[in-house]
């Protein structure tokens, strides 16, 4: 009987505990699904009934959303790759030569707020003419990418043994050879979980695109937050494109969870 | 040179001929790997940050010039009562932002950690908030406060609680975004806390029940200590993201209503990119800054004499 209680209690806690997340989420798509008089109703209707694309075609039809969506990948693509190109090297060097310095400097990047960087940046890109540029997106999403992508690898490459490249070395093999071809394959699930963590956050940034993107660089979170403001837009629509920004974020949360999740936890244990 | 002596234990007889003909290969110059990366953080991260401080010190409005008044920046802010306000709701914000994902989200490890069906599923829904773009879910939350047409008082009510105002009540507006938080960031926290207790030993668990003590001494004697050393770095990463929090306060209320949300973040836009006061701006930046550096020193050591004791 006690062992039946205790039983019952237990996943009374893990219904407590996963509900709201799921909640919030399926309250979206019912919104995304429904028509505008079922949106404003009071009591509100859970189920779409009947379910209506329109929100999503609207979605579409009345904003730019293809642009918008194509800034998103462009700015996200070349902050991840340049930050992949830049960063995993960078966490080899760090590993290897144990530049403890130059470590500390990537962690209080990554501690400061966006906003610390985003004053000067902003009147650098001004003098240049490059406020409202993709380009301009895709250099301070710099600031995102690499440090994420160099603190991961230093972790990784901590744990690939060192005997394999000094093997490939005494084989007459460079620096570079010993790095490219032995320490670079071993390393290669680092390498995925930093480009899918560079890539979620560098995907959700919003402060950027606000302050930096113009009316046709702009990426999906700020082009939404916009639609917000600017224009008096329905729940229905609103939530469809909440959805569409924050879906492909949730695709990859759920198809690499476990990548992501040893990554985090590697990540946060290596922050202190 | 680091690298030779590691490696020198297992190949000290291959080592010696090898070192005479390729020596360079011998002391590679590791620091040439991270060269694009430094040149680039230096760029985007180190510069702004000298320039900011550079900032600080002059009257600057977008459009205008430099003009330079020493420290008359900083003693303007403190005598900034929205300056100072903001400062209140940060220290409010943050500590509630903290303690409570930390107190959830490590009862939710105690929960993953065991094995109960579907684990793998309902942890990554439970995963799902903290990996969803904040802009989006701070849009759906918006709406739930509704005080008219938002669920969230249709389920109150349905509870016998009567319509809160939500985000558009000053007084509620504090604790309402940091439920948003709460949902947002406890899965961060029960992730690092679940790595800790994956690495516990069975030994002590064992004794202890050998000895009978329940599952609450248990917890509290030997879990605890052994994994507070991860739930410090967890209130370490929650302080810095909660004093830092921007997009989910500003999408749902901008600072408002008045200014009874804004926090020093918030402010600090504003000051920029509102007002385009941009030296006064770059005060309040450094200002931020040795708080958070000041912080997460505090935090640190807090966390290496956790270690000690653990």
């Amino acid at each position: 009987m006690k062992r039946l209680v205790t039983k019952i209690g237990f996943y009374l806690s893990v219904f407590v505990l996963v509900s709201p997340a799921i909640l919030v989420f399926l309250w979206m798509i019912s919104l995304s699904f429904k028509n505008e008089l079922d949106n404003t109703a009071f009591p509100p209707v859970f189920i779409p009934d009947p379910p209506t694309f329109k929100n999503y075609v609207d979605v579409f039809a009345q904003n730019n959303f293809a642009l918008y969506l194509w800034n998103s990948i462009l700015v996200t693509g070349g902050a991840v790759l340049v930050g992949l190109l830049v960063g995993v090297p960078a966490g080899y060097g760090i590993a290897r030569g144990k530049a403890t310095k130059f470590a500390i400097l990537i962690l209080v990047a990554r501690m400061t707020p966006a906003l610390s960087y985003l004053i000067p940046l902003f009147l650098l890109f001004q003098m240049t003419g490059l406020v409202g540029t993709i380009t301009a997106l895709v250099i301070t999403h710099l600031v995102i990418t690499i440090p994420i992508i160099v603190w991961i690898m230093i972790g990784y490459f901590e744990n690939v043994p060192m005997e394999l490249e000094d093997a490939a070395r005494i084989d007459g093999a460079t620096s570079w050879q010993a790095f490219r071809h032995v320490a670079l394959p071993l390393a290669k699930p680092g390498i995925v979980v930093g480009g899918i963590l560079a890539f979620i956050f560098s995907w959700n940034n919003f402060i950027f695109s606000v302050v930096l993107g113009g009316k046709n660089s702009r990426t999906l979170p700020s082009a939404v937050y916009n639609s917000l403001t600017f224009e008096q837009i329905s729940w229905g629509p609103l939530a469809a494109a909440a959805l569409l920004v924050t879906l492909p974020v949730l695709l990859v949360t759920v198809l690499a969870q476990r990548q992501i999740v040893a990554g985090l936890s590697a990540g946060g244990l290596k922050d202190g | 040179m680091t690298a030779t002596t590691t490696i020198s234990q297992p190949l000290a007889p291959l080592q010696q001929p090898a070192t005479f003909t390729h020596s360079a290969d011998f002391t590679p110059r590791y620091w040439l790997f991270s060269v694009p990366a430094v040149v680039i953080v230096i760029g985007v991260i180190v510069f702004p940050w000298l320039f900011t401080l550079y900032m600080s010190g002059h009257d600057w409005k977008i459009g205008g010039g430099p003009e330079f008044v020493g420290l008359q920046n900083f003693a303007e802010l403190f005598r900034d009562a929205r300056f100072i306000e903001s400062m209140g709701h940060t220290a409010y914000f943050t500590i509630l932002a903290v303690v409570l994902p930390v107190f959830f989200g490590t009862a939710a490890a105690l929960v993953f950690h065991r094995e109960f069906p579907f684990r793998g599923v309902l942890r990554t829904i439970f995963v799902m908030p903290m990996m969803a773009t904040p802009v989006a879910v701070a849009l759906v939350w918006t709406m739930m406060f509704h005080p008219q047409l938002g669920v969230l008082n249709y389920l109150l009510s349905l509870v016998g609680i009567g319509p809160q105002n939500w985000v558009y009540d000053p007084n509620t507006v504090i604790p309402t975004l940091i439920l948003v938080e709460v949902w947002h960031w406890t899965p961060l926290v029960m992730l690092i806390v679940l790595g800790g207790l994956a690495g516990l030993p069975r030994e002590p668990y064992e004794s202890a029940l050998i000895d009978g003590a329940n599952s609450w001494h248990m917890f509290r004697h030997i879990t605890l200590p052994l994994v507070w050393p991860f739930i410090m770095v967890a209130i370490v990463i929650r302080s810095i993201d909660a004093l830092k929090a921007f997009d989910t306060i500003f999408v749902i209320t901008q600072g408002g209503p008045g200014t009874a949300s804004e926090t020093l973040n918030i402010f600090l836009y504003l000051q920029a990119f509102q007002f385009y006061k941009i030296g006064y701006a770059s005060a309040v930046v450094v200002i931020f800054f040795v708080i958070i550096i000041m912080l997460s020193l505090l935090l640190l050591y807090a966390r290496q004499k956790s270690k000690w004791n653990a």
